[in-house]
């Protein structure tokens, strides 16, 4: 029911992450009509009416038990599943051929390519099907750069470079708000993302990237 | 028996102590209880400070740099538009008032003072003046937060977590003696909730009365124990975290400015070390005051009350080792991420526990719908809202989506609002009679509970509908990015949700003011209840009870017990047995 919430994703590990979304989705959501209708039932059943005298009980060590063990074993499950992805999109960077430098201001993203001394600003090229490996700096506060269809989030942090990776799927024009106050202009701070064919991103190239290097 | 003896004393006592002026009795005053209702009227006023910012925040929201009604006369330059630096200041101010200076001073300052000594069977503090320092400080840095207001450049703008270098650079905001002032008003806070957990923790162990042993102690009294274990724990944390953000942005030091060789994270690491068992602060004694509601309400004992401490003890532990998880995304390693992650989902088993208890209370009960017992529900269902959406961000892949974006405000508001919030409300509704010697209005308890109850649904659960499809928070205009303008009908249908809530709180304050000076008298134990509160006068007099403490002889939940005809047995009624063998 949430897919009509989430964008639709285009990249690689995104499809991981909202496969583990609707996962929590659906147990918390079961969660929560179990606890609720137990909840209402007792409302209606054991309100106060004349003649009813409540249950003098201080508990029952069993289910205390079973409660505290079917919990944990759900939370165990989700973090057997989530830490493997995590792993795969924030520790492993797949090797690539493709990077790209980032340094997030005050209020721009500032793109860069190796070989090319061109800046583009809040504008980022990328081909389709690629790992795209992004050198990610700042050079006044935090930034965040998110690019929601991607599924991707990685703050940049001033003072330190941070490698992150993507691989898109599909060609198109993907928005790409900075995701942490940065200021007064944080609002608005956005770039686009365009994902070409590899023909159309080469064309892009030859033309753009004068002193090219590789790609 | 002994109950009714102990409040035959009590009137004799307090003829000594009418002679102190009013300076001694309003507001220098050492007793515990006219310090509680001085943090209670602190938390309430700064509620309505805080709430009117979250008012401004929404409408902007939902129409953006359109005029805010009635802003119009401070924002003269503009016509009421708030600028983009404005609305930044607006959230800021809002959250940090209402952590600091609403559910703190209500929830920790009020109910922890009002409710130990009497719940324990002291007559007042261990120590007294510490206590009455502790909230003139409280107030001291209240007036310093609200004179960042008026200050030139505007009030912090930063974010209630404040980021470095954001925050550590006034060029970065714009903003100058605002954040100074922050920092200066959190440092004087911290000192004040030092000196108020160090009385608590002091009190509970050593002044407890005659049998009331630590397992006899109301659920309330062991949360607020806890909370004042984190509070001495993580309060310095924070302290000296602003100080040194102070000296970086005065100083010149650098703490947090890579520029001179500091390092960023290392003020998200202080931030959320403190932040973390900063919000069980704030949730530990709501969930005290609704197990402390609960059974009163349901006539029959708590379901588990070892299971109920103990959770919250684990708590205490757990809550230093999870706070990593607000920083998933932050450039940490993550390779640290994942072991935050591990400890993020165990953390989460000991609020199932007491969810599970909760439910196990209602079971087999005999529900008594009154005010108070209704706020003590929402505060249950709530909570568990708030738990489940946590699970969400547990999960370290699916936090790099939802991280910064309204998914979190959502869960913040379900827990802080739904959770301390309504255990507020619920604390306020219960003990009311027992603080003021009056009853509040049922009718009016009524009409502000319902309100708030359904709009506070509809004001924040569609927030994880658009945190879902995106939309990232403190953002000034969700106009402004093309993949949120399709559900931007959320935001207005928010704020007019968020509009109705504020007007929902009109009965309270009618309430809290009628019943304060016009409420019907309170006896000595309107609700039937077990605890030694209740068995002083209404409200109880300086040193609470008469010449003898009660003494107390079983635990603070037989209701419906075999044991007595009715079915309510006080905590300081002597066994039927040995009552005869021992006594007389
Ligand atoms: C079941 C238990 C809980 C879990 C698993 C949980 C998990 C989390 C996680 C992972 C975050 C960080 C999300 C992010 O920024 O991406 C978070 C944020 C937050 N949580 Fe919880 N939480 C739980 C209960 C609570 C409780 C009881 C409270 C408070 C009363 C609380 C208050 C907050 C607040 C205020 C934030 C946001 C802080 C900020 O960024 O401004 N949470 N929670
Ligand atoms: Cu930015
Ligand atoms: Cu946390």
């Amino acid at each position: 029911m949430l897919d009509w919430w989430l964008p639709e994703n285009v990249s690689t590990y995104g499809a991981e992450i909202d496969w583990l979304f609707h996962l929590i989705y659906y147990i918390t959501g079961a969660t929560f009509v179990l606890v609720f209708v137990t909840m209402l039932v007792f409302i209606v059943m054991y309100r106060d009416r004349p003649g009813r005298t409540a249950r003098y009980t201080h508990g029952n060590t069993p289910l205390e038990i079973a409660w505290t063990i079917v919990p944990a074993l759900i939370l165990v499950i989700l973090t057997a599943l989530s830490v493997p992805a995590w792993s795969r999109i924030k520790m492993q960077v797949p090797a690539s051929d493709f990077d790209v430098n980032v340094t997030a201001k005050q209020f721009n993203w500032q793109v860069g390519y190796p070989g090319s001394d061109k800046v583009f600003l809040d504008e980022m090229h990328v081909p389709v099907n690629k790992v795209v490996r992004v050198h990610l700096r700042s050079q006044d506060v935090i930034h965040s750069f998110f690019v929601p269809q991607f599924r991707m989030k990685q703050d940049a942090v001033p003072g330190r470079e941070i490698v992150q990776w993507f691989e898109v799927v599909k060609p198109g024009k993907y928005e790409w708000p900075c995701a942490e106050l940065c200021g007064f202009g944080h609002s608005g701070m956005r770039g686009w993302i365009y994902v070409h064919t590899p023909e159309d991103y080469a064309k892009w190239a030859a033309e753009n990237l004068e002193g090219k290097g590789k790609q | 028996m002994s109950a009714t003896s102990a409040t035959a004393h009590a009137h004799v006592e307090p003829a000594g102590h009418h002679e102190l002026g009013f300076v001694r009795t309003y507001m220098f005053s050492t007793d515990h209880k006219m310090i509680a209702r001085q943090f209670l009227f602190l938390g309430l006023s700064m509620m309505i400070i805080g709430g009117l910012l979250a008012l401004v925040v929404r409408w902007e929201l939902a129409w953006p740099e359109t005029p805010v009604p009635g802003l119009g006369m401070i924002l003269t330059e503009t016509g009421g538009i708030l600028e983009p630096s404005q609305y930044n200041m607006a959230f800021t101010m809002h959250a940090t008032i209402m952590i600091f200076f609403v559910i703190m001073p209500i929830l920790a300052g009020a109910f922890g003072n009002f409710c130990i000594p009497l719940m324990i069977g002291a007559r007042d503090m261990a120590f007294p003046f510490l206590n009455m320092l502790s909230f003139w400080v409280a107030a001291v840095a209240g007036v310093l937060m609200l004179a960042g207001f008026f200050v030139p450049g505007g009030h912090a703008a930063a974010g209630w977590t404040s980021y470095a270098p954001l925050s550590a650079v006034p060029e970065y905001t714009g903003t100058n003696w605002g954040q100074n002032l922050w920092c200066i008003s959190l440092f004087v806070l911290g000192i004040s909730s030092m000196m108020g957990a160090i009385n608590y923790i002091t009190t509970i162990i050593n002044m407890r009365a005659p049998g009331m042993k630590l397992f006899r102690m109301p659920l309330v009294v062991w949360s607020l124990f806890i909370t004042a274990i984190l509070l001495l724990l993580a309060l310095p944390v924070l302290t000296s975290g602003v100080a040194m953000l102070l000296f970086d942005r005065t100083l010149g030091t650098s703490w947090f400015k890579p520029s001179g060789g500091g390092e960023p994270l290392l003020w998200q690491h202080l931030f959320w070390y403190f932040g973390h068992p900063e919000v069980y602060i704030l949730i530990l004694p709501a969930m005290g005051i609704a197990s402390e509601i609960l059974p009163v309400f349901c006539r029959k004992p708590i379901f588990g009350y070892h299971a109920m401490a103990f959770s919250m003890i684990a708590i205490a532990f757990l809550s230093w080792v999870v706070y990593g998880h607000h920083m998933f995304v932050s450039g940490m390693n993550p390779a640290l991420g994942m072991a935050f992650t591990v400890t993020t989902m165990i953390i989460a088993v000991p609020s199932a526990i007491k969810t599970f208890n909760w439910l196990g209370t209602l079971w087999g009960a005999r529900i008594q719908f009154t005010v108070p017992m209704l706020n003590a529900l929402a505060f249950v269902s709530m909570f568990v809202i708030g738990g489940l959406s946590g699970i969400f961000m547990a999960s370290t892949p699916v936090d790099i989506y939802i991280q910064d974006t309204y998914f979190i405000v959502a869960h913040i508001h379900y827990v802080v609002f739904g959770g301390s919030i309504f255990g507020a409300f619920a604390a306020i509704y219960y003990w009311f009679p027992k603080m003021f010697g009056r009853m509040t209005n049922t009718v009016l308890g009524h009409l502000h509970f319902w309100p708030t109850f359904v709009f506070f649904n509809l004001t924040f659960f569609p927030m994880h509908i658009i945190g879902v499809g995106g939309q990232m928070r403190r953002i000034y205009n969700p106009m402004q990015y093309e993949f949120l303008q399709h559900q931007q009908h959320w935001n207005v249908f928010i704020t007019m949700s968020a509009l109705a809530l504020g007007l929902g709180q009109i009965p309270f304050v009618i309430n809290f003011f009628w019943s304060l000076f016009a409420g019907k008298k309170a006896p000595l134990n309107p609700w039937n209840a077990n605890t030694l509160e209740w068995t002083a006068a209404s409200p109880p007099p300086h040193l609470n009870w008469g010449p003898t403490l009660p003494t107390v002889y079983r635990g603070p939940y037989e209701y419906s017990s075999p044991e007595s005809r009715d079915d309510w047995l006080p905590q300081t009624a002597p066994p039927v047995t040995a009552a005869g063998a021992r006594r007389h």
